[in-house]
């Protein structure tokens, strides 16, 4: 585990120099470009925690293995941290670049209401007591809550939208400088690898609390019969 | 029996219900109204204006309403476990949530018929040659507002807190039909009015994705 960590954490210190002194300068951006590296691998792991998180929702639905609960809150926590991560790059970014903080366009406002909605489903999975039923009922609401992505990124396409459409994979003159995407895979592979380490050691932690639950329950369960023996033996 | 058949009869009792103790409409009605007087503080309302802010301001209103009407829902079936015998009935569980979607799309459609009026008075906008339009565009946001409204009404039950948690789980899930309902209203309140039919659409799309999601997923909604 520890060596698995330092990997990672070397790779994120060389994804960072790499992004801040062997990329090239951009040409109308210049620095600020380059929160880009880490702004665009922050939301591909948001977007690969988030769909896990659905999967591992509607496979607990069908299958009622823990595991699959275990996995889904812990996805959704990486997601809501990647989430914050590419929030708050995107409005420094957005600042230099369009001379505001922060605009109401099609793919911020998602990622707002995501980032919202994603809390709502941890701040309910602190409300409901029971194990059984926290799981059913934020299932549940993280299928509503996936449906709903969508459906946010639509309406506000057809109202406004100001975020520059994809450069990477566009037209002729679009695309890259080969030594930018090579700094950017760099990045992505280290903000995942990162990612996945957070969650493995989430749904570890996630699956040592149920333990501790179902320990606790047995001992209350002996308590109460050690009790019942104690009063019957009573005249 | 039929899941119409068995819907009917939980619109029945949610009716007779709400027809006997009459404090879930008129709390409703009252509280839209503050709403709309209240925002007449906070903006202008000259008649520029009201065009600008009235279609959000009414929409904001309803939204805000139905978080908190919708709530009761189903709170009010844990106090004497009623939930647990409805769910005993030989009846399928969207029988139950259906039936509840039907009785709380009437109780916004009253409120909603009674503040429509009064705001317009309020803010000075005709609607006398919109009513039907109007009521096609209400019609459509409100379904979507009932049916993602007593899905999560029936989470919000099971939870601490669920005054709070309701409006919290609901308002974020209802921004894109927020945002569609609003445009399409804002086209009829505009000096030519016209009925935008790409909002329209979408709202029927909202309509059918939610209504869909909760067929599928209402054995665990209401599951024991």
């Amino acid at each position: 585990m520890k060596g698995r960590s330092a990997a990672v954490a070397a790779l994120i210190f060389f994804a960072g120099y790499a992004a801040l002194f062997i990329a090239p300068d951009e040409s109308t951006m210049h620095e600020i470009q380059r929160v880009f590296y880490f702004h665009l691998a922050s939301w591909m792991a948001m977007f690969t925690a988030l769909s896990l998180a659905f999967v591992a929702n509607v496979a607990w639905l069908v299958t009622r293995k823990p595991h699959w609960d275990w996995l889904g809150v812990s996805c959704v926590e990486v997601g809501v941290v990647s989430c914050t991560a590419g929030l708050i790059t995107g409005v420094l970014w957005g600042r230099p670049a369009w001379g505001i903080w922060w605009t109401w366009d099609a793919r911020l406002t998602t990622a707002f209401i995501l980032w919202i909605l994603y809390i709502c489903y941890l701040l309910l999975r602190g409300l409901i007591e029971e194990p059984q039923r926290r799981a059913s009922l934020s299932a549940i609401f993280g299928v509503f809550a996936f449906l709903d992505a969508p459906l946010v990124y639509a309406s506000n396409r057809l109202w406004r939208t100001q975020h520059p459409a994809p450069v990477i994979f566009g037209g002729e003159n679009s695309g890259l400088d080969p030594t930018m995407g090579k700094v950017l895979v760099v990045c992505i592979v280290a903000v995942m690898a990162m990612m996945v380490l957070v969650l493995i050691d989430r749904y570890r932690l996630e699956r040592m609390r149920h333990d501790l639950d179902e320990l606790r329950l047995s001992v209350d369960a002996r308590g109460v019969a050690s009790n019942t023996v104690l009063t019957k033996g009573l005249p | 029996m039929t899941t119409a058949r068995a819907a009917a009869i939980v619109l029945t009792k949610e009716l007779r219900m709400e027809f006997r103790a009459r404090e879930l409409l008129s709390t409703t009605v009252v509280f839209a109204l503050v709403i709309v007087v209240l925002f007449s503080f906070a903006f202008d309302p000259t008649a520029g204006e009201s065009r600008r802010y009235g279609p959000g301001l009414l929409w904001i209103a309803f939204l805000f309403a139905g978080s908190l009407m919708l709530n009761p829902s189903f709170a009010r079936e844990q106090a004497n476990q009623t939930l647990d015998a409805l769910r005993m009935a030989p009846v399928s569980p969207f029988a139950i949530l259906l039936g509840k979607m039907l009785a709380n799309f009437i109780f916004m459609a009253v409120s909603e018929a009674i503040l429509v009026p009064v705001f317009a008075v309020l803010y000075n906008i005709s609607i006398g040659g919109i009513v039907g339009r109007l009521a096609l565009v209400l019609a459509l946001g409100t379904v979507g507002l009932v049916v993602a409204g007593t899905v999560f009404s029936a989470i919000a039950a099971h939870a601490r807190m669920r005054e709070l948690l309701l409006p919290l789980l609901l308002l974020p899930i209802l921004a894109p039909l927020l945002i569609a309902a609003v445009e399409a209203t804002a086209s009829l309140f505009a000096e030519q009015p016209a009925l935008d039919r790409a909002w329209l659409a979408f709202l029927a799309g909202f309509d059918i994705v939610f209504l869909t999601a909760s067929w599928l997923l209402c054995d665990f909604l209401l599951e024991e």
